[in-house]
């Protein structure tokens, strides 16, 4: 079955691929649309630039970003779990972070941090620590009231409730957050590049617009896309490895 | 080992006390089944005797005393068996020692080794629950009730959502490790009840105002056999009788 779903994407990736060869090759305007094979062609040509300078640089934003990220979901999640007053302050308000347009924001960071790092760790942050808030605190509030009962008859208070049966019973969703964070930081990243910086993944696209480069600009993204995939594959292997009972819930 | 005296209870929002001063004892070593139509509140008297919902009034005593502020008067299986899937059988088992404290690992291994031969499951520690069929996850979760070493133990229909020849296995294979301790036992099912317990509670009508008792005319051990027996399908026909009365 596993091997059969794998097959489909496959075949579905190679007709999109196909669609976008054939579609580039009849607009014949590589600064605009370059076709997959161009784009290829172009990443290879540009591999010491993108995988010594630019992509190391992007990977260390997005990680110091998602590491905070994950830091401060869950210290939220946690905090809005143990407090119902907590809930109430914090809830409305992390989705308010969310209708903030991030990319209307970014300049500003640039001017408050300058091109450093923290610029871009920022954008990252506002774009990832919300799935995880919310996804681990709904990870809390799944757990069975009557496993919470059958414990405490056992006579476990709220703090054996949450590490015995709290924290294990949201490990599924603290995964679902983390293979929804990994994208959004990367996207996160390349934004807080685009807008401002001196080396990135996102910088170096941009560049490489300015330059009419349609090839250019389309290898970093590439490498971002097949850079969020590795990691989200990762995630979902220690997912399989560490709740193989996630079906028996 | 258990007395109930004027117990009250609603439910919040409900316009009528669900149990309306609600008065019974139940004696050491007894087994005793509460018996009544689904949904008609057996389960409350549970969870009130757990402290899961609070009493508006009356008193409940466990081994002569008022059981408001105290743990591990009573062992509770619930319906389901509530396994956690995350841990094996053992670790399941051991949730009740892990809480009570004051065991090393060595002594709680030990303990669950032993709780798991007494119920047939011995080899079967390392396995996840999901690994278990039904029967085998509801001997896991009684010898889970066992483990919380209390003597009064509170079974609710837990073979409920067995299949038939599992449920009445299990319902022989419960009166075999029936030892010294106080069972009260909620069916819906009057066979079981009959064939279970030395004494039947009858819940009439809904709110619930009395608990009618019944002395099954049955001496233990018991086979299936016992529910042949002329007294025996008499009180069965005169519980039927009472529970149809009560849902008219």
């Amino acid at each position: 079955m596993r091997k059969n779903t794998s097959f489909s994407a496959l075949l579905l990736l190679f007709a999109l691929l196909l669609l976008w060869q054939l579609g580039a090759m009849g607009m014949d305007a590589a600064y605009i649309l370059p076709s997959p094979v161009q784009v290829l062609v172009r990443l290879w040509q540009l591999r010491v630039p993108l995988f010594t300078a630019h992509l190391p640089a992007t990977l260390l934003c997005t990680g110091i970003g998602l590491v905070i990220s994950i830091v401060l979901g869950l210290l939220l999640a946690v905090l809005m779990d143990i407090s119902p007053t907590a809930e109430k302050m914090l809830y409305p308000v992390i989705i308010a972070s969310q209708t903030i347009p991030t990319t209307a924001l970014a300049p500003l960071f640039v001017l408050w941090f300058g091109y450093t790092i923290w610029s871009k760790v920022l954008v990252t942050i506002l774009i990832t620590f919300f799935p995880i808030a919310i996804t681990v605190f709904d990870g809390f509030r799944s757990v069975h009231t009557d496993m919470a009962d059958l414990l405490q008859t056992f006579g476990a208070g709220e703090k054996e409730i949450f590490f015995k049966l709290k924290v294990p019973a949201a490990l599924p969703y603290f995964f679902s957050a983390i293979k929804m964070a990994i994208p959004l930081s990367i996207i996160g990243a390349a934004i807080g590049e685009w807008l401002g910086a001196q080396a990135g993944l996102g910088y170096f696209s941009r560049r490489m617009m300015t330059q009419l480069d349609g090839a250019g600009v389309f290898a970093p993204i590439v490498l971002l896309s097949i850079v969020a995939m590795a990691a989200v594959g990762i995630v979902s292997w220690l997912e399989r490895k560490i709740i193989h009972w996630r079906g028996d819930l | 080992m258990l007395e109930f005296e004027n117990v009250s209870f609603r439910y919040e929002g409900a316009d009528f006390d669900i149990l309306d001063q609600i008065s019974f004892h139940i004696a050491p070593g007894e087994f005793v089944s509460i018996l009544g139509p689904s949904g008609c509140g057996k389960s409350t008297i549970f969870r009130l005797i757990c402290q899961l919902l609070p009493r508006m009034a009356g008193t409940i005593k466990a081994g002569g005393q008022e059981i408001t502020g105290r743990r591990g008067y009573c062992g509770y299986m619930p319906q389901r068996d509530l396994l956690f899937p995350w841990r094996t059988v053992a670790a399941n088992l051991r949730l009740p020692l892990e809480l009570r404290g004051g065991m090393s690992k060595g002594q709680m291994e030990q303990y669950t080794a032993q709780a798991l031969e007494a119920v047939g499951l011995g080899g079967w520690g390392s396995k996840r629950p999901a690994e278990l069929s039904g029967g085998m996850r509801q001997r896991a979760a009684f010898a889970r009730t066992l483990l919380t070493g209390s003597d009064l133990l509170l079974l609710d229909e837990p073979f409920s959502a067995l299949d038939f020849l599992t449920r009445i296995t299990m319902q022989e294979w419960l009166l075999e490790q029936w030892k010294q301790k106080t069972i009260l036992f909620i069916t819906h099912d009057v066979e079981e009840a009959i064939f279970l317990s030395g004494r039947v509670l009858v819940i009439e009508n809904m709110p619930i105002q009395r608990l009618v008792s019944f002395d099954v005319p049955a001496g233990y051990p018991r086979t299936r056999a016992c529910l042949s027996d002329p007294a025996m399908l008499t009180l069965r026909e005169n519980l039927i009788t009472r529970l149809r009365k009560g849902a008219q």
